[in-house]
């Protein structure tokens, strides 16, 4: 770099300058297509995901049946192309709600010194509490629909977020520019919008794409223990519920959701490092 | 010593309350009737009724919880609404199996993230630091059912080398014991596998930077004795952090995998308490565990201030 140019480069330029790895643009390019998988499902689907076809059980893979058919005669590729939608919905909801809910709470927690005791003991006691079982008991409690299913994923995901944004909150207010804005009398509210909300949102960017994976593994994991999603909407957990008891049979009917499903987290996670590395260039190569 | 002991010992008390407020609210704070939603839709009224009884839904709310509390503080946490067996006794007989799984699955992890995270930080860049890094990424992304299945697949399926499911204490003998938990053991250790090789490597390059290591180096000790006795007992608390706060994913592991190598543990004890919707039991198992995570932080940390005096006087 010259040391002439003072200006800081555009975004576009530091991308040239910079290019991404390739297995960042390959994530992107499978995250791609399982999203299109989701959107498209109806079109690149062969079948109805839940017709069934007794004349046509446990059939091989073949021209009609990409993956074969399930124990029920249902062709496996249509499933698993609809089982997207069910992954990414959850993963967003999941995503978005433990954000609006966790950043709030970790501005104020931040901010103010008396409530961060209470707030982030009750963060430690919903922590300790292993997500896959609060969300069983959610599920357990009331019936299990889309939104019930994102609720119980969401609440385990909290206390990340509140711990994230309240150590970025507690970093920048010993900052000089906002000590001289709570000298200035600016009002709380205001310092926390204008001064502190802007350094959470890089980290929490990256965050969101780690929560949306790690949601996507546990709605798999729910479904996968038949405590999920109903089985009349396929999700690449039931799916696989439902072939294990044929694995010995044909193994196919647990590997492909497993591979989708797998693929899907790894590239997410793989765009959230790399976003990780860009976002924070001192975390690179670290952990 | 003690006051730190006991400061932190204090500290465990609030995190426990709201534990146990968790657990309280989310049967009375879920939507509807919770003596409809244990029963299900056909229950008579008779059968809502004795519910309620049982679970003393029919008392003020700062009545139910101060009971609830009390009881369990004598050692009672309720009786299961579907065999009436007091829910301690269930849990107890359902231990064994959970206990033997999370141990191998430790002891398969620190023998194989600790060496794993040692080389990837002492080859930094190189060949074997991107090698240990993918299969960390990989760890993390692949669930821990699917990684079950392909061993299934591959070692019981195809090579025959391990029985495709079950259990056996270790009373009935060492081989069958190992032989049946080393593939579940091997399936949930996975990320910790990718969770603890990544930590290690961190903390790794933090430490082989230290002025220490230099010394060692220089006065002539061997390689491995650098890396194993001065860098990796330096590295350590970090390390033993992520072991703490990885509980919680264990937990949540154990049950995935139980149910994929159908063992009698806790984990299939809550899916199947949670098929029948025995709510007094699900609660139980939930507050014991967050109990057990607790402790094991606080263990922790006690060991942090046994070993680093500079931890004690904060």
């Amino acid at each position: 770099m010259s040391l002439t140019t003072s200006a800081p480069a555009s975004p576009r330029k530091r991308l040239l300058e910079n290019p991404p790895h390739w297995t960042t643009v390959l994530a992107l390019i499978v995250l791609l297509a399982i999203i299109a998988m989701a959107l498209f499902a109806p079109q690149l689907a062969h079948f109805e995901p839940t017709k069934l076809n007794a004349m046509m059980r446990l059939k091989p893979a073949d021209e009609t049946y990409w993956m074969g058919t399930d124990s029920f005669g249902r062709d496996l590729y249509s499933r698993v192309v609809y089982g997207a939608r069910v992954s990414l919905l959850v993963g967003a909801g999941v995503a978005v709600g433990a954000i609006v809910i966790g950043l709030p709470l970790g501005l104020l927690a931040g901010w103010f010194r008396g409530l961060d005791a209470v707030l982030m003991r009750a963060m430690d006691g919903l922590m300790a509490i292993p997500g896959i079982l609060l969300a069983i008991a959610i599920v357990a409690l009331t019936k299990a629909g889309l939104t019930t299913v994102i609720i119980a994923i969401m609440l385990p995901e909290i206390p990340q977020v509140v711990r994230l944004v309240r150590a970025r909150v507690l970093a920048t207010r010993s900052e000089t520019f906002v000590e001289a804005a709570v000298l200035l009398g600016t009002r709380p509210m205001r310092i926390i919008w204008r001064h502190l909300l802007p350094s959470t949102i890089a980290p929490l960017i990256v965050q969101g794409t780690y929560i949306y994976a790690s949601a996507i593994l546990t709605e798999a994991a729910l479904s996968f223990l038949g405590v999920g999603i109903g089985t009349e909407t396929p999700t690449w957990g039931n799916i696989m519920a439902e072939g294990r008891l044929y694995f010995a049979m044909n193994p196919w009917l647990v590997y492909w959701p497993a591979i989708v499903l797998s693929l899907c987290i790894l590239s997410i996670n793989l765009l959230g490092d790399a976003l990780r590395d860009r976002l924070d260039p001192k975390m690179k190569g670290r952990s | 010593m003690l006051t730190y002991f006991l400061r932190r010992l204090l500290m465990a008390i609030p995190v426990m309350f709201f534990v146990a407020v968790f657990v309280f609210l989310l049967l009375r704070l879920t939507p509807g009737d919770p003596a409809q939603a244990i029963a299900g839709d056909q229950a008579s009224l008779d059968q809502l009724e004795q519910i309620r009884e049982t679970l003393g839904l029919n008392e003020p709310l700062s009545v139910q919880f101060l009971t609830w509390i009390g009881n369990m503080a004598q050692g009672d946490f309720g009786r299961s609404l579907i065999s009436d067996r007091p829910v301690l006794e269930m849990i107890g007989q359902r231990l064994g199996p959970t206990v033997a799984l999370a141990l191998v699955a430790m002891g398969l992890t620190l023998i194989i993230a600790l060496p794993m995270g040692v080389l990837a930080a002492w080859r930094h860049g190189g060949m074997t630091d991107r090698l240990v890094m993918a299969v960390s990424v990989i760890g993390f992304s692949v669930p821990i059912f699917v990684i079950g299945y392909i061993l299934i697949g591959i070692f019981a399926v195809n090579l025959r080398w391990f029985p495709v499911q079950g259990y056996k204490a270790l009373a009935d003998g060492l081989w069958p014991f190992v032989h049946r938990i080393f593939l579940p053991g091997l399936a949930l250790a996975s990320i910790y596998i990718a969770l603890i090789s990544r930590m290690t490597r961190a903390s790794m390059l933090e430490v082989l930077r230290e002025d220490y290591v230099r010394t060692a180096r220089a006065k002539g000790l061997p390689e491995s004795l650098v890396l194993f006795r001065h860098a990796l007992r330096n590295a350590a608390i970090p390390i033993l952090t992520v072991v703490g706060t990885g509980f919680a994913m264990m937990i949540s592991g154990v049950v995935v995998t139980e149910t994929v190598f159908n063992i009698p543990g806790l984990g299939r004890l809550v899916v199947d308490a949670v098929l029948a919707r025995d709510y007094p039991l699900i609660q139980a198992i939930i507050l014991l565990t967050a109990g057990t995570y607790v402790l094991i932080n606080l263990l922790i940390d006690l060991s942090y201030a046994l070993t680093d005096p500079r931890i004690r006087y904060q």
